[in-house]
Parts: structure tokens; sequence; C-alpha cells
């Protein structure tokens, strides 16, 4: 429950009028508004603050009690239960920062006025207002984004299923509509906005439905010629090395790759790189076969 | 075929407290569309996110619809870029890998 300056929130002195407040208020909320920093999670939190100092600092009744307790806040308590709180009457109207996954007000502004104050719209009005959205991240498995599966999630004791298509990025958010909290005064609810975090942890490289992988090829097949076995993301195939084939060579593997995400059947690329392994402990024998070798070069 | 579901302009401006005129700049700069259906304007309900953003803007940091298609268009620059990271970075990762 630390001290929060709130003039140096808003960058302001103490002797500020009511006109400098809102001037620096507007500035600082333009400046981190959730709206023009989307998915800033320090914005947000900056922006909270700046709510908070704005609703102490430009009520003269709050400015005034947070002017005489406000660096000794630990009387606040003692002043609440001599002077009752002061705010709460304003509970509900509007929700600074809502729609944006808004941070609550701080424990030094709770523990002062009692419970989130009139928030970011001033005017009072008793708009209906949506719910605010909430945000989710979804850790999934490289191999469960491969299939279609379904997926249940309780979000605030609600139990939601949901449809994961094949394909779906790292970094991808899907919206499902009203499942975030009610709305104010009748207004529609929120919604749920879920981030996926695809973990990967095989030996493909994916770049959007396209995988990349290296495949040892031993000195003699990559010489000579031959077949190989090599991984691909849900099985194996057998390839065909040509004669002479040299170090860093791709071959690429059509429809081996992701599957494209709400196209089913469809598939992207698998990339192989061969990476020649030479081998090692020769023998006597071996090593002379290979002058040999470098003598008719 | 796919349902579009369209709100009437004068529903939502009524809803949302703001001028039919607020709407009209947004679309005359392009950031909405607008649909007409026999002689009545509609906003189509996916649009009203994006919307609602340029409705929250506008009103509580007092940008005017000329600031909101910068805001938008900045926005789309960062979304852009944001992608073109992390597709760089994923290659960068490949070709760590290869070299490994």
């Amino acid at each position: 429950m630390a001290f929060i300056d709130y003039y140096s929130v808003l960058g302001i002195d103490k002797s500020a009028t009511e006109a400098d407040i809102k001037k620096a208020y507007r500035k600082q909320a333009r400046k981190y508004h959730p709206d023009v920093n989307p998915d800033d999670k320090n914005a947000e939190q900056k922006f909270t603050e700046v709510n908070e100092a704005n609703e102490v600092l430009s009520d003269p009744e709050k400015r005034k009690k947070y002017d005489k307790y406000g660096k000794d806040w630990k009387h606040a308590d003692q002043f609440e239960q001599a002077g009752g709180g002061a705010g709460r009457q304003q509970r509900g109207q509007g929700n600074p920062g809502a729609g944006f996954g808004g941070a609550d007000y701080s424990d030094f502004f709770e523990s002062m006025f009692g419970g989130s104050g009139g928030g970011f719209r001033q005017g009072g009005r008793s708009t209906k207002f949506k719910g605010q959205d909430f945000n989710a991240q979804l850790e999934l498995d490289i191999h469960d984004a491969y299939t279609t599966h379904k997926k249940v999630l309780t979000v605030n004791g609600e139990n939601i299923r949901l449809t994961i298509a094949a394909g779906i990025e790292d970094g991808q958010t899907i919206k499902i509509k009203g499942k975030g909290s009610p709305g104010i005064n009748g207004g529609p609810n929120g919604d749920l906005y879920i981030k996926f975090v695809i973990k990967n942890n095989t030996k493909f490289t994916r770049e959007g439905n396209n995988l990349y992988s290296t495949v040892e090829v031993d000195l003699y097949t990559a010489l000579l010629g031959g077949d190989i076995i090599a991984d691909t993301f849900d099985g194996k195939v057998k390839l065909k090395v040509a004669p002479e084939t040299q170090n860093g060579t791709k071959v690429r593997l059509k429809g081996k790759g992701f599957p494209v995400y709400k196209k089913e059947g469809e598939f992207g690329d698998l990339t192989l790189t061969y990476s020649i392994k030479n081998p090692t402990n020769l023998s006597e024998e071996e090593k002379k076969l290979f002058e040999e070798l470098q003598k008719l070069r | 075929m796919a349902q579009q579901e369209l709100i009437v302009i004068e529903t939502l401006c009524s809803h949302y407290e703001i001028e039919v005129s607020f709407v009209d700049s947004l679309y005359s700069l392009g950031l909405i569309e607008i649909h007409t259906v026999e002689q009545t304007r509609f906003i189509s309900e996916e649009k009203v996110a994006d919307l609602e953003k340029m409705i929250r803007i506008h009103q509580e940091l007092e940008v005017n619809p000329e600031g909101i298609d910068v805001i938008f268009n900045l926005l789309r620059k960062v979304d852009d870029l944001k992608s073109e990271l992390a597709v760089a970075k994923n290659r960068l990762r490949r070709y760590e890998l290869e070299n490994q």
C-alpha cells in the first residue's frame, strides 16, 4: 500500500489549478490510453494511475483530504472511521479502463477513498456501457495446434466450450462474444479475448503454415546417392538423395507442413535442409583409402 | 450464404450518445463502412467494436475524426511491424538452429 504522489503522476505541482489538472490529465490520458496502446500492460498500468490521480485531484473534497492525509496515509483509516467514506456513492458510474482489461485502483486509493471512484467519464451520465472485456492466454503444444480439437475453459466460474481449429498461430487472438463481464446500466456484455501461445519443443520451426527442419545425411549417401528416411511432423517419409548432394541442400515437401487455419485439408510445405555428417574415428584403412581418393582429385 | 447483421446508425448514435454528423465524418474519411438499404443507413455489427474504439478516442481523449484517422493508420503500421518482427524472429531462430 505504497504512497502514490498523484501530483507527480500528472506532472504538476501542489499549487496547480483545476484547469492545470484537467490539462495535465488530458495530456497523460492521450499518452497512455489503452486504445492507442494495445497490448501494452505498462501503459495500462500508467493509465490507471493517471485516472486515479485525476479522480482525486479533480474533486476538491478528495483533493483536500489527499493534501491533508496523503503523505501520512497510514492515518487514512482513522480518518475514514471519523469522517465516513467519501466517494463510495459514485461507485459504478463508468469504469476506468472498462473494455481494456482495466487494472484496479491502487490499495492506496482504496484505503483513502474506499473503493473505485467515478472513473474516466466524469459526467456521471447513466449511459449504457459495454461490460469489461476479458483477456486470457491459452498455452497450447504445437501438436495440439496441428489438429482441430475441443477444450473447455473456465472463466470466472463459467465453463466455455471452445473448438480450436487446426493451424492456429502463435499469438493469434480469438474473440468470444458476450463472455466478458456484464454490461453496465443494461449495456451489452464484454467479450472474451483468448490469445494463443504455441509452445514448440520439436525440431521443426514454424513460419505460418510452413515447417522447416534439418535432416542428417551420411557422407556416402550424399556422395553416391541413395534413400534416407526423414521425419515429417506427423510421420516419416522416404527421400531419394541425388549423387553428389552438397551440404545445405534444401528439399521442399509440398503439403507436409502445418494445416492452414480453417481450411480443412490444406497444408503448408515442409522444407528439409540436408546436413552432411562426416564419419569420425576413421580406421587406418579408411584413412588410407581417403588419401588414395585425395590423390585422385 | 453468410448473413451480415446490420445496425441502424440512428440507434447506435442514441445508444452511444453521439451526433450522426460524427459518424458521417468517420465515413467520409473512410474509417467506417455504411450500408444503405431502402434509404436507411446501417453499420455492420462486426464493425461496431471499431466504431466503439473511435467513439472512446473521440469522447475520452477529445480527438477529432482526422486525428482518429491518423491514430488508426499508425496503429495499423504498429501491427504490421509487430507481424514483421515475429516473422524475422522466427527466421533468425531457424538460421541459428541450422548453424548450430
